[in-house]
């Protein structure tokens, strides 16, 4: 057994009883995982890829819509349920409840990731800061075009069902649907990682001709870590939609400058294009923003912005970049040692 | 022998620029091709439409009898017809090894395929050939910390590990250290004899060039100007006049 089995091990009780231990804090606990999920699926692409989308929040919106769609319309009609006019109310049993939580929640990963299918062959044929603005400007236009179907809910959003256990127990349903999407995510992307496709998009950030050159389906590999990815995120709008209850279009759903903006922050303060990094770096950015959100209320945006300015223009590479280039040993990594001399390239025998 | 590449009547300009003008000429199959002409005469511009950098603007490609000329450059790239680039290209995040074990031949590899990690022949193979071009000691160095005539070994051993039929090199030997030019060329013959892959060499080095291929193109201004043996195109005067010309 090994150092790493351990500190793995360890982390997954702590995962597991985390609310038991700290049962105050359910609710943050639930929201770092959040964070943690956005930041990995967003460095899927933006880290591991080079292409750095802005709008991967469209699919966490969309995921709260595709969700609320499936759960909701399976047992009652939609269109009335959303209806600002209808007064009754429907309740929903635990087994509705469920059944549309699980598959309302595969059903947002699965739309999600044809989304991402069909949109790559579209935004990957852009470039750089093109497919950052380009993938900002859908999150954007979704918002507004949802947020003018009154059979979604309009600008008022839609209401979820409701658990009709208590309210400890539906905290910690939540929290573990976190955990368990996030434990399962970083699972896969420790696999993930070490395949020829994870070389493959490694290959396609450092140098995407040379990757097309060398006869590297590029397109598909694209397309495929982008769908991928967009599937976590929908499955985790979708838990969102079920915990907040009720959602709007533009402050919850399709929210660009907040989670859309804060899973590239976690990842820049963490690390681009390691396992770890955005891991760590959802840690430190829940920390700040609670601290920010809690004791400088109404200089929290400030902070924010004066943090992203620090990172972009002190740490570009963020904790675990700034810790591979300081103890590169620690990673495996080797460098040149600087006095040594051109090798002498005899042919071999 | 018979040709393996067949070009006819290409072209290609940028603009008002005319860089490659109405070209025709083949390489034969297992054999060693070079293509000379002063800089900017459309050698690198011919390497690109060959691969499909770029759409030409008439004439026709063929690859093993195939036209290729409207194919995009992964796909020629898996056909087996493979280039290297004058600026040298390689990943430069990642280590040696992982240079090479993602250049594995992409015909062969299917979705499923890519799903898994590499196998330990992968792994020997990319250890081989990178013994094979001297940079074995190196194989757990990031690629972009190495010089740059290290990066041009290590992108040529990546061509080999991509297993081509063809592989075009553009200025191999430009920017390597004089003392490492023998050993290179060595191993390209050695490509060429022990592995069988036929070569396509763009070369700046008389030398070097004169040496190793058996039928040489020259190129001047955008337009072929001599065809032949070593020997036919060092005493041909318009080759002579188009280097002393150039510079
Ligand atoms: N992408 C391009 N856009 C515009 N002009 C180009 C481009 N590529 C090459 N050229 C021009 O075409 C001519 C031939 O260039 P090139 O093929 O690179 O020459 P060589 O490789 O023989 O030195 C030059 O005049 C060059 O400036
Ligand atoms: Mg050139």
């Amino acid at each position: 057994m090994t150092r790493k089995f351990y500190i793995n091990t360890a982390l997954l009780i702590l995962t597991i009883l985390a609310p038991f231990i700290f049962p105050v804090w359910k609710t943050q606990l639930a929201t770092l995982w959040l964070f943690i999920i956005v930041a990995l699926t967003w460095d899927m692409t933006g880290g591991q890829m080079g292409y750095n989308s802005l709008g991967n929040i469209f699919f966490y919106g969309t995921g709260m819509y595709v969700c609320a769609i499936i759960a909701i319309g399976m047992y009652f009609p939609f269109g009335e349920w959303t209806d600002a006019s209808r007064s009754e109310t429907w309740k929903f049993t635990d087994s509705q409840y469920f059944t549309g939580l699980i598959l309302g929640s595969l059903g947002a990963g699965v739309f999600c990731a044809l989304c991402a299918y069909i949109l790559g062959g579209l935004f990957f044929g852009l470039r750089g800061p093109y497919f950052a603005i380009g993938t900002l400007g859908l999150a954007i236009a979704t918002g507004e075009i949802v947020s003018n179907i009154d059979w979604l809910g309009g600008g008022q959003g839609v209401s979820m069902p409701i658990y009709n256990g208590d309210f400890e127990t539906f905290k910690n349903i939540i929290y573990y649907l976190f955990a368990g999407l996030g434990v399962s995510l970083f699972i896969f992307l420790n696999w993930f990682y070490k395949t020829r496709f994870g070389a493959a998009i490694n290959a396609i950030r450092d140098d995407e001709e040379k990757a097309e050159a060398m006869g590297i389906h590029t397109l598909r590999y694209k397309l495929i870590t982008w769908s991928i990815s967009a599937f976590f995120i929908g499955v985790a709008g979708a838990i969102s939609a079920f915990q907040l209850i009720h959602f709007e279009p533009l402050e919850t759903a399709y929210q660009t400058i907040n989670l859309g903006i804060f899973m590239v922050v976690c990842v820049l303060l963490g690390g681009k294009g390691t396992l770890w990094g955005p891991v760590i770096g959802a840690f430190m950015f829940h920390v700040f923003k609670e601290v920010t959100w809690n004791y400088f209320l109404g200089w929290q945006w400030v902070a924010l912005g004066a943090l992203i300015v620090v990172i972009v223009v002190f740490f570009q590479d963020g904790l675990m970049g700034y810790l591979q280039t300081r103890f590169p040993e620690w990673f495996g990594i080797k460098v040149v040692d600087k006095d040594e001399k051109e090798i002498i390239a005899e042919p071999a025998e | 022998m018979s040709s393996i590449i067949e070009i006819a009547g290409v072209s290609k300009s940028f603009g008002g620029v005319k860089a490659n003008t109405d070209i025709s000429l083949t390489v034969e199959e297992g054999g060693i091709t070079g293509l000379i002409g002063p800089n900017g005469s459309g050698k690198t511009t011919l390497f690109n439409s060959i691969v499909g950098y770029h759409p030409i603007d008439g004439g026709s490609i063929k690859f093993e009898g195939q036209e290729i000329s409207k194919l995009l450059v992964p796909e020629i790239a898996r056909l087996g017809l493979l280039r290297t680039f004058q600026q040298t290209r390689i990943y430069s995040a990642m280590n040696c090894m992982e240079n090479m074990l993602i250049s594995i031949p992409h015909r062969k590899l299917t979705l499923r395929d890519a799903f898994r990690k590499n196998t330990v022949e992968d792994n020997e193979k990319a250890e081989h050939l990178l013994e094979f071009v001297g940079l074995s000691e190196k194989r757990f160095l990031r690629a972009g910390s190495l010089s740059f005539g290290q990066q041009k070994l290590l992108e040529f051993a990546m061509a080999l590990m991509n297993e081509p039929t063809v592989l075009l090199l553009d200025e191999p030997t430009a920017g390597i250290n004089p003392t490492l030019i023998n050993g290179l060329i060595d191993r390209l013959l050695r490509a060429n004899s022990e592995f069988g892959i036929t070569l396509f060499i763009i070369e700046h080095n008389m030398r070097v060039i004169m040496n190793m291929a058996e039928e040489i193109y020259c190129l001047a201004h955008g337009e072929l100007l001599a065809s032949g043996s070593p020997a036919e195109i060092q005493n041909d005067q318009r080759v002579v006049d188009a280097y002393l010309g150039a510079h």
